[in-house]
């Protein structure tokens, strides 16, 4: 993992520091509320329906057992005792006091932790593959990029008000778990020639006007990837419309004046950047490449896992993932249990998993971007051990992938901004399909909730999504099916009118249930989706 | 009738115009008439409240009901933590925000 | 309380800024105003007569500025750059880094505020227009010319 030198240490230390004297000058009333809402903002700090929420930045969702630990006690000490953890891999806490956000921040800084562009109109937190550095498929590890990624972009001069946020995804495999091509941009490391560089892909996003991005070039060498990633922001900070906020992502820049006029843009500004010298010396991404070597695997391991427990046995078949280093094992943590909260774990259950960390994963831990946990290096040995524990605190859910998997943000029961209630609509689900046969029958089924168009939720990339929306002042759920967030990215369509909470739950039984009868021989319920169409999936839904 | 909330400056806390001060419970709000407006302002420049915004409200049996399902959220709390909001031991509390 | 703030050697230049448009129609003109809409390499064949590059922020959010400020540093230009507008203390520290040296803002600035915002942060991450040296170059000493 990375470590803070003493320079990252005095950054953070330092906006620590900015922010105390931003929060000071609020409450003595030297700024008004409209001056300090950008500011705080760009610090992660929003005002919601029932407080303030503070969103920490987990980069790239790696964290170590001591970070977690203080994430646990920051949520005991100054929050009602738990967090969310969102789908871009970042950790919120619901019930701030502006007048503890300084001090939680310096508690932060302590593990080198911080809430720096989590909101804002700038480059957001860098996410990436929650498998980064331990799956087998993946052509390099993508993080020492992300870290470089997000050193370059904390407190870009230039790039701090931009017309609208910025997400940044950096994935190695050709089996994307972080739904790259749904970024503003994507980066895919590959290797050509024996060298490691960048596919780049812009303009993808989701929110009102959903997009898949382009590829805007094949390779982008490692010693030219900062310049390359300027040019790509100087074109859109100079020409992203800022007339219609909601139109201001790059995502329509990008669509309104074709993607070869972007590209052809961004090569000019390139050629221009590249002599500037705003690279970093390819030894600073080998200092940082130094970080995340290979920790010290024991070999000569045992690969047997003693299945004689069949509760424990079937959590290892859905939430078990093959690890690179033979012995290992990477072990994904529900964060969806049946009557849960999508993403919610409380202080004890993210100490538990802060503890499992150090003790049975090398101190290392992932949060995913479908709001669950990660195990990145575990013994096969110490699986039983690990389920046990997790068992005791209502986290040994198997349903990785699954129909009660779901993605919801927290919509109108914590969101200022939503339209209608993500989560006991996530609950109602849960509980219906909540057998474990009839989960295992469906298979892989994603299943996304959005509670308002700015689609925190995914709802686009779900294979099911759904969208909540306000009809005259009543909650009203819109399906759409076909969307994918993975390597076949795709958008949903939505089905057709909407309905009430309980509607929505039954169309979603009627559309399982012509999947399973129309499925042929392997297909997900996706893969059946797209080959039979809308159509059959309409009428047994309005019949 | 109209009434006036917000957010407390300091805890975030959602609150109530009460006619003399601020509340926590939606129950005490008091019918600001066309001033709410200019109270919103005084009372944000006074640092006692944030975002402060005036919604229709109707007083019904059980007290005072914002027309809008957002601010019977903001008034009860999150309906899926019903251990957080402000009737915890009312386990249908949650079924007054639909 | 300052109204105008600035970094240069010597006084500001006084000249009235004309718009780009009057600017690169006529020829005599050494003070020009840059609207956040408006193509800053327009000015690029004309660096050498420019004193004065004022560069308009009608809302601070609007950060096209940074940008034009950016584009006439890396092409040479030695000329005052001045930020008029809705400039605020949070905001001077990054518009000094992308080679403004003046600043005219619409509501005076507290010295005090705007030393903290310049001296606050020890390191940046990024190599930008004011000669800072960037923590990967300090980290590697050997390989950064000069």
């Amino acid at each position: 993992m990375y470590r803070y030198d003493s320079y990252d240490q005095s950054i953070v230390d330092a906006r620590v520091d900015e922010f105390r004297d931003q929060v000071q000058r609020r409450l003595t009333g030297a700024l008004t509320e409209d001056q300090f809402k950008p500011l705080r903002l760009m610090n992660g700090l929003y005002l919601q329906l029932h407080a303030y929420m503070l969103r920490v930045a987990i980069p790239y969702g790696t964290l170590s057992g001591k970070q977690m630990r203080k994430l646990g006690e920051i949520a005991a000490k100054y929050d009602k005792g738990y967090g969310h953890f969102t789908t871009r891999q970042n950790l919120q806490y619901n019930w701030i006091k502006l007048a503890d956000a300084p001090d939680i921040l310096a508690e932060l800084a302590t593990v080198e932790m911080h809430a720096i562009q989590t909101s804002g109109n700038c480059i957001r937190n860098i996410s990436s593959d929650q498998y980064a550095g331990v799956s087998a498929d993946e052509v390099a590890d993508p993080r020492p990029w992300a870290e470089l990624l997000r050193q370059w972009s904390s407190f870009h001069p230039e790039f701090t008000y931009l017309p609208r946020k910025f997400k940044i995804a950096v994935i190695a495999s050709d089996d994307d778990r972080a739904a790259m091509r749904l970024h503003d941009i994507g980066l895919k490391l590959v290797s050509k020639d024996g060298v490691i560089g960048a596919e780049v892909y812009a303009g993808g996003g989701m929110g009102r006007t959903p997009m898949v991005a382009p590829q805007i070039r094949d390779f982008v060498a490692e010693e030219e990837i900062i310049s390359y990633l300027e040019a790509c922001l100087r074109v859109y900070n100079r020409y992203g419309r800022r007339d219609n906020k909601y139109k201001a992502r790059i995502k329509i820049l990008v669509h309104e004046i074709g993607v070869e006029e972007y590209k052809r843009q961004v090569e000019e500004e390139f050629a221009h950047m590249k002599q500037l010298g705003l690279n970093p010396p390819v030894e600073e991404l080998a200092r940082i490449r130094a970080f995340f070597a290979n920790p010290a695997y024991e070999t000569g391991l045992n690969e047997a896992i003693d299945r004689a427990d069949p509760a424990f046995a079937l959590w290892v078949d859905r939430q078990v993932a093959p690890h690179k280093q033979p012995g290992y094992a990477i072990v994904n943590i529900s964060l969806k249990p049946l009557t849960g909260i999508p993403g919610d774990a409380s202080a004890e259950q993210i100490e538990l998993a802060a503890s499992l960390a150090e003790q049975y994963s090398l101190d290392e831990l992932r949060v995913t971007h479908a709001q669950n946990l990660v195990l990145p290096h575990v013994k096969k040995a110490d699986l039983y051990a690990i389920w046990q524990q997790l068992e005791e605190v209502g986290l040994a859910e198997a349903n990785l992938d699954l129909i009660t998997d779901i993605i919801a943000c927290p919509g109108l029961d914590y969101c200022a901004l939503a339209n209608a209630r993500s989560i006991p609509l996530a609950q109602k689900i849960a509980q219906r399909f909540a057998a474990a046969e009839r989960q295992a029958e469906l298979g892989e089924l994603k299943l996304k909730i959005s509670g308002c168009i700015n689609a925190c939720g995914h709802h686009h990339a779900g294979h099911i999504g759904i969208l909540g929306v306000d009809r005259k002042g009543v909650e009203n759920f819109q399906l759409s099916l076909g969307g994918s967030g993975a390597e076949d990215t795709s958008l949903g369509q939505i089905t057709g009118p909407g309905f009430s909470e309980d509607g929505v739950v039954d169309a979603i039984e009627k559309v399982t249930d012509l999947y399973l009868a129309q499925r042929e021989s392997g297909e997900r319920f996706l893969d059946t989706y797209r080959r039979l169409g809308m159509k059959p999936f309409k009428e047994a839904i309005y019949g | 009738m109209k009434i006036l909330t917000g957010n407390d400056l300091v805890s975030g806390d959602v609150i109530w115009w009460a006619g003399d001060g601020w509340s926590r419970q939606v129950g005490d709000s008091a019918d600001v008439g066309d001033k709410g407006d200019d109270l919103a302002r005084a009372e944000e420049a006074a640092l006692r409240v944030v975002g402060a915004y005036v919604i229709d409200a109707t007083v019904t049996d059980e007290g005072v009901r914002p027309a809008h399902i957002k601010d019977r959220i903001r008034a009860l709390g999150p309906t899926v933590r019903p251990d957080l909001n402000l009737k915890p031991n009312d386990a249908d509390a949650g079924n007054w925000v639909i | 309380m300052v109204e105008f703030l600035s970094f240069r050697e010597g006084d500001a230049t006084q000249e009235p800024a004309v718009t780009v448009e009057a600017f690169t129609g006529q020829t005599n003109a050494t003070a020009v105003r840059v609207e956040p809409g408006e193509d800053a390499r327009e000015l690029l064949p004309y660096l050498d007569r420019l004193s004065l590059v004022e560069v308009n922020f009608p809302a601070y959010g609007d950060g096209r500025g940074y940008s034009a400020a950016r584009i006439l540093r890396e092409s040479g230009y030695q000329g005052e750059l001045r930020a008029v507008g809705d400039v605020l203390v949070d905001q001077i520290n990054a518009m000094r880094r992308c080679g403004f040296d003046s600043f005219h803002p619409n509501k005076a600035l507290d010295d005090a505020a705007v030393d903290r915002a310049l001296n606050r942060y020890a390191d940046v991450y990024q190599k930008a227009i004011d000669g800072r040296s960037p923590v990967w170059a300090k980290r590697h000493p050997e390989k950064i010319d000069g």
